[in-house]
């Protein structure tokens, strides 16, 4: 028998991901929503590695998991140059004064 | 003891992502996410992935959190003046702060209550089959070269080109570039 239940690896994902998603539904600031989004992929790879803990000869979830740190990290480079030229471009990071197409 | 370990990581992962949500200053969210990665790599060591876990404190610790911070430090505003010009009012109604406060309480909070009822309920035949500790290292190398080496050589293959992108869209440069070339 294992000595950590694997069930609170998925509620401790669980609660992470909740609060991943309130980061980015409540945030103003880009970078901290880009933050959320890392707190959001973090929680899933938390799923997958304590499933994967009863998958010793194939680890197929510890593999996805390792994917999916690398298309973070490509995915965050990407889009912090995206809110560097739009910092560049509006003066401002602030997601909420970002509304050149309303007025 | 190994349970004294759990607990600690969860709890540091889950109040570093609290203090994420909320700190109002951004460089001491970038901080406070730190310590959730560390968290997390601790909870990874004890789910038996200790290649991850190595892995997650170099990519994210030493990659994306450097990119974070660098990012923060190019986007603050130093000049109070400007900060306190910004204070109208939001006209977006819906996101007012009390209000953003209570809708995403209510999105995020009703998430995790069916979250964790779905898997209170649920009885996972796989989690009640013993699981051995053991290295993953041998096996993820095997994995990568053999199951594994299409989606690893793509995978390679699209972070060179997101990162050469992001090289050339965070330039300066590129916006006289592309004015020269019209």
């Amino acid at each position: 028998m294992q000595p950590v239940d694997s069930h609170l690896f998925l509620i401790v994902g669980a609660a992470l991901f909740s609060i991943g998603l309130a980061v980015v539904l409540l945030k103003r600031h880009a970078i901290v929503v880009l933050m959320g989004i890392e707190l959001m992929l973090n929680a899933v790879n938390i799923n997958l590695v304590a499933f994967s803990q009863y998958d010793p000869d194939r680890l197929q979830g510890q593999m996805l998991a390792l994917f999916v740190m690398v298309i973070a990290a490509a995915e965050s480079a990407v889009a912090l140059a995206i809110v560097l030229q739009v910092y560049r471009h509006f003066r401002t990071a602030q997601l909420d004064e970002l509304n050149e197409l309303k007025q | 003891m190994i349970q004294v370990a759990f607990y600690t990581f969860a709890a540091l992962s889950l109040s570093g992502g609290l203090a994420v949500l909320f700190t109002r200053n951004v460089i001491y969210a970038a901080f406070f996410l730190l310590l959730t990665l560390l968290g997390v790599a601790g909870l990874f060591v004890l789910a038996s992935a200790d290649f991850l876990a190595i892995a997650q404190l170099m990519i994210y610790v030493g990659g994306v959190l450097v990119l974070v911070i660098f990012g923060v430090m190019l986007t603050n505003k130093t000049d109070p003046a400007a900060d306190a010009s910004n204070q109208q009012p939001n006209r977006i109604a819906s996101l007012n702060r009390s209000t953003g406060w209570v809708i995403s309480a209510l999105v995020a909070g009703s998430l995790f209550v069916a979250l964790f009822t779905l898997l209170a309920k649920a009885n996972f035949a796989l989690l009640n089959q013993p699981a051995g500790w053991q290295s993953t290292v041998n096996t993820i190398g095997r994995q990568l070269m053999t199951e594994y080496v299409l989606p690893f050589e793509i995978v390679g293959i699209l972070l060179l080109a997101a990162l050469v992108g992001a090289t050339y869209l965070a330039s300066p440069l590129a916006k006289s570039f592309r004015n020269a070339a019209r």
